[in-house]
């Protein structure tokens, strides 16, 4: 971003050059490029100050910590459908069983809407992990069966029973009063607090919040006059979030690190294998039941950890969270950058939190905190009258005051562009070959 | 090209080595269409068998029974004097009887590369844990590295090492066809079932690919084939077997067949 | 059509299948047994004692049941509507086209914003009528649109939801499934999961996010409906009768027309058709336009019954559609249709003994059990139209 600009194509086309010769060079300037872009639309929005900084962090905190979600979620899927072609799209149905078997376990027995087991969380993310597997293992009988259009339909409906039940007051009774834990139903579940959270509850986080309050007559070399008074310039509430994020982005990078061990290993070429023609496989000696048994279940306990991650970190689980649009999300991610490529799933996750989902709302505050309009009309016929008299302004308000389903009909718009124009994703038709060393003639390396 | 050409299926002297492969009383059903009726033939050690039918006799369906993608109605195949019928497609690939398509079905998103080394049996790194777990890698790099070796000895000797990083799809179909034949030879077969390899395939890769069979036979391996072109038929199959509307209509070699009075009928007007 | 994975599932003996098809079928009897055992013993008013504490029976009125069979059909007829487009889509055009509900959705808002202008005129703005009483205004018993009051209202409404949902429909096809007609069944899946979002938010930006009533009830109750002493209101009388001439006339359609038969001919074999001669371009077309018509009928037809709408009516309903479509065999307007009524059944009659906590979960979890163990559908697989 910095660099492509008023510069002469020839460096241009040398610095995409040299960024596109390793992955960790992609993820990090597209981190870098959607990162820039925040800062200057908060700064378009808030002008310069010193509370921008906050603003600016805050923004940041927000899509990495949205990145380090989807990451991990696209992560898992494209082991199901951008490795082996099993089309599942009850991801969400997966998350809530993480996180409501990670309730069950470990919320405390004293909560006030919901009741756990009060074990240790750890107990309660593994035994997450290990349920969303194993709901997974009853999906993959299916997998093994119907076609990928019929197995979208059966995970589907899966994903919805699960929030269904989730849901459900009923059974949430039933299963308190015998085995002392349930949901909560409808009215949700209190979830443990982040295991990061003591971190600022106690003196060390006191003493770090401590260090981005800064007395403001020394910096104001760099700034402008703001008389002698202590500034905040990143709040502790986004520092603490930032710290979570953190304990997210080690677990994307362990997840990372996993599947593309896969990707490049006997393992993977067999899935690759079995998406593109599971009966050659077959012919070869390939048992593909076991593989597409295998990688469901792991796919699965991976989204269950995501929700877990996300969902999970918010001290408060809601069925409703858990309906079939974030699996859309996730799906529109993954093919953004491009589904069967690790790499890519990162990338368009990235894009997808940056450009799609935080950046539209962002512009809209931008457009309503510039623009003046006045107020917005509550209805389309008040938004579009005004138009015969050429006045956008109206109109304007009311889209602004009504983005989210702009938003919406764009992430529609860009998921038919992208998969009629462009189905390899935005990195276009990558080779990450399905071997655990380099193929090459040559003897010398590996 | 060492491992796979040198070491050619064990001899043993019992009468199944000398017949991998038995079908008996073999029968297909489709609703009420009866595909294979009472088929019942056998294959040579060492041998290039041919089977042959006008179209719709029923051998593709014979050879999806065979190999495990069709279950048979009725009949039962052996292999090396194993009952294999009912068997799952991998089974029966797993104890040396492996298959080429009639349309080559290769793997189409994959290198060449990649379709070859998927080939071999009882790869270790196709274990989940081995393929990720640090100190278990090891072994799975190390069976690669041999792995990688045969992969490029098997393309140099089908000649098609120069499209090694091509993916699958952007080969020609002849050149696909080849594919499929060298990816069937990694897996180390007993005995190779080829249907219709020279479908599609310009006449310079079909010599290659006849003077592949050829080696391969010197070296000891049995080979079914289905084809249409009869001049291929005639000159490298030392039997042929005719079916028929689903049944065998003939059993022999070239000659006997050429001269048959039935067959002559059945491709009535075709020259043979 | 092909959906299963031919030869995994070849390669199972049919014995097996079959001793596991009888298993299956016990059960299901069994579990059918039980459940009218419970509903006979209930409505003696017996209770028996059962396992574990449980008890058959209980109090159930006869009422009660009526009301639940009624509904059931109500509802499945909406389902078996809407699912007729989606079975002709699925079959002819070869994809589960995921945005099905969404039409149904814009079917509903059009169709109501033109009714409601008709039966209010002069009652409100005329903006805040066409869009669905969005905003502030009279009241929906003000405007009064209901079969009683303003008949001709609702039939206009119809009619503006069956041609405005085919415009939206034909515009999607043109610019988002055409271009992409060979690509198999999921890339056109994908595309649909698109269209829906962006048609559902195109609704929700138009019309706005609020849950809206729509109907006038004025003298809609009839209790003792013709003696037969249930309470029936006369817009579900409505829904039935358009439902099952439209249903009729989908039949007449496709026995005795040309267009029918090729349709037909194209649902059973595309590469068949192509060869024959049927233009297959403007056979597509006349899918959507029938197809599109029915979902956004049915979608006005449901809001009439339920009185209330929003953006995601139709969203959340697609699942049930689709299990309707799925239990009856896809490719089959009947099947449709019969698998439509079943889940309405299962939907309202599971009531009588499950909370309606899980009404919705039992639909779905039959559709899933049919997909694994029955995808040709409960009705024999017969995919001729």
């Amino acid at each position: 971003m910095t660099a492509s600009e008023a510069t002469q194509p020839g460096l241009r086309d040398r610095f995409i050059g040299w960024i596109e010769q390793s992955d960790r060079r992609i993820v990090l300037a597209t981190v870098a490029f959607v990162y820039g872009v925040f800062a200057i639309l908060v700064i378009l929005e808030q002008g310069l100050g010193l509370g921008t900084v906050n603003s600016i962090f805050g923004a940041w905190r927000t899509i990495t910590f949205l990145f380090a979600a989807y990451a991990l979620l696209t992560l898992a899927l494209n082991l199901h459908w951008g490795y082996t072609g099993m089309f599942n799209i009850g991801v969400a149905g997966f998350m809530a069983v993480g996180v409501y078997t990670m309730g069950l376990l470990s919320t405390s027995p004293d909560a006030l809407s919901g009741q756990g087991l009060g074990l240790p969380l750890p107990i309660g993310i593994l035994g997450g992990m290990i349920a969303a597997a194993l709901v997974g293992l009853v999906a993959a009988i299916p997998a093994l069966r119907v076609s990928a259009d019929y197995l979208a339909i059966v995970t589907l409906g899966l994903s919805e029973i699960i929030r269904l039940s989730a849901g459900s007051r009923t059974l949430s009774n039933w299963t308190t009063n015998t085995f002392g834990a349930g949901t909560g139903g409808g009215s949700g579940m209190d979830l443990p607090d982040r295991p990061t959270d003591f971190i600022f509850n106690s003196s060390i986080g006191e003493s770090i919040a401590d260090v981005f309050t800064v007395d403001v007559p020394r910096i104001d070399m760099l700034l402008f006059e703001f008389g002698n008074r202590e500034v905040t310039l990143i709040s502790s509430s986004i520092l603490s979030d930032f710290v979570w994020t953190f304990v997210m982005l080690l677990v994307l990078a362990g997840v990372y690190w996993m599947v593309r061990r896969i990707g490049y290993s006997p393992f993977g070429r067999v899935l690759k294998a079995i998406r593109e023609d599971e009966l050659v496989a077959q012919s070869l000696g390939k048992d593909t039941r076991r593989f597409k048994i295998k990688v469901f279940m792991l796919g699965c306990a991976l989204m269950g950890l995501a929700g877990i991650l996300w969902q999970g970190s918010q001290g408060f689980a809601n069925p409703n969270s858990y309906r079939p649009v974030v699996t859309f999300y996730a799906f529109i991610a993954l093919i953004i950058g491009g589904s069967g490529s690790n790499t890519g799933s990162v990338v368009g996750s990235i894009l997808f939190v940056g450009l799609l989902f935080e950046g539209p709302r962002q512009v809209g505050a931008i457009i309503s905190a510039r623009l003046n309009l006045a107020d917005a009309p509550g209805t389309f016929d008040g938004a579009v009258a005004p138009l015969a008299q050429l006045d956008v302004t109206p109109f304007l308000a009311y889209a602004v005051d009504n983005i989210a389903p702009l938003q919406f009909v764009l992430l529609g718009v860009v998921l038919i562009i992208i998969i009629q124009k462009r189905p390899d994703g935005v990195l276009g038709d990558r080779t990450e070959t399905a071997a655990a060393i380099d193929l090459h003639k040559e003897e010398t390396n590996e | 090209m060492s491992d796979a050409t040198t070491t050619p299926p064990a001899e043993t002297t019992t009468e199944t080595a000398a017949t991998p492969l038995r079908v008996e009383g073999l029968e297909k059903r489709f609703g009420g269409i009866v595909a294979v009726d009472d088929a019942s033939f056998d294959v040579k050690a060492g041998t290039v068998t041919g089977l042959i039918g006008p179209n719709g006799a029923g051998k593709s369906t014979t050879f999806n029974c065979i190999t495990g993608a069709l279950t048979p109605t009725d009949g039962e195949v052996y292999f090396q004097g194993e009952k294999i019928t009912g068997m799952r497609p991998e089974q029966i690939a797993n104890r040396g009887l492996v298959r080429t398509f009639q349309i080559a079905r290769a793997l189409s998103e994959m290198t060449v590369l990649e379709n070859l080394m998927l080939a071999p049996k009882a790869q270790q790194g196709e274990k989940l844990w081995r393929s990720v777990v640090p100190g278990a890698r090891q072994g799975v790099v190390d069976q690669e590295t041999e792995l990688r070796e045969r992969v490029w000895e098997t393309l140099e000797f089908f000649e098609i090492d120069h499209l090694a990083y091509e993916k699958a799809e952007n080969l020609s179909g002849g050149q696909q066809k080849l594919l499929e034949m060298s990816r069937a030879m990694m897996t180390e077969p007993e005995m190779l079932l080829l249907d219709e390899p020279m479908a599609g395939v310009n006449p310079t890769l079909e010599d290659k690919l006849l003077d592949r069979i050829h080696s391969l036979r010197e070296d000891g391996y049995t080979f079914l084939l289905v084809e249409h072109d009869m001049d291929v038929i005639m000159e490298e199959c030392e039997r042929v077997i005719v079916m028929h509307q689903g049944s065998i209509l003939a059993d022999g070699n070239p000659d006997e067949i050429r001269d048959n009075e039935q067959v002559i009928e059945a491709y009535l007007g075709e020259d043979i | 059509m092909a959906r299963f994975q031919l030869f995994s599932e070849d390669s199972e003996t049919p014995v097996v299948d079959a001793i596991r098809g009888r298993v299956l079928l016990t059960l299901a009897l069994g579990v059918a047994v039980m459940l009218l055992l419970d509903l006979l013993a209930g409505l003696a008013g017996i209770e028996i004692a059962e396992f574990g504490g449980r008890t058959l029976g209980g109090e159930i009125e006869l009422s009660t049941v009526g009301k639940r069979i009624w509904t059931g059909t109500i509802v499945g007829l909406i389902f078996g509507l809407a699912g007729i487009g989606l079975s002709m889509t699925y079959s002819i055009l070869n994809f589960a086209n995921f945005s099905h509900g969404d039409l149904f959705t814009t079917g509903a808002f059009t169709g109501w914003g033109v009714a409601l202008l008709v039966a209010g005129w002069g009652v409100g703005d005329a903006g805040y009528l066409l869009l669905a009483r969005s905003g502030t205004g009279p009241s929906s018993t003000d405007i009064g649109a209901s079969i009683i009051a303003s008949p001709l209202a609702i039939l206009i409404g119809v009619v503006v939801a069956a041609v405005a949902t085919t415009g939206v429909a034909l515009l999607a096809d043109r610019f988002v499934y055409r271009p992409m007609r060979d690509r198999g069944g999921i890339p056109l899946l994908i595309a649909s999961i698109g269209v829906a979002l962006a048609l559902r938010s195109t609704v929700q930006f138009v019309y706005g996010p609020q849950t809206r009533g729509v109907t006038g009830t004025e003298g809609i109750e009839r209790t003792d409906f013709l003696g037969t002493g249930l309470s029936v209101d006369l817009h579900q009388v409505t829904l039935l009768v358009v439902a099952l001439g439209l249903m009729i006339a989908m039949h007449l359609l496709l026995q005795r027309t040309k267009l029918g038969k090729a349709m037909r001919a194209m649902a059973d074999n595309k590469d068949l058709a192509l060869v024959t001669g049927i233009p297959t371009e403007r056979i597509v077309r006349a899918t959507w336009i029938l197809g599109a018509s029915l979902a956004g009928i049915a979608g006005f037809l449901y809001v009439l019954e339920r009185g209330t709408m929003n953006y995601n009516v139709g969203w959340f309903l697609l699942l049930f559609i689709f299990a309707g479509v799925i239990l009856g065999g896809i490719g089959s307007i009947y099947g449709a249709i019969a698998g439509g009524l079943v889940i309405g059944f299962v939907h309202e009659v599971s009531l009588i003994w499950i909370s309606s906590d899980f009404n919705a979960a039992a639909a779905f979890l039959i559709m899933i059990l049919v997909l694994l163990y029955r995808p040709e559908g409960i009705f024999g697989g017969v995919t001729t139209a």
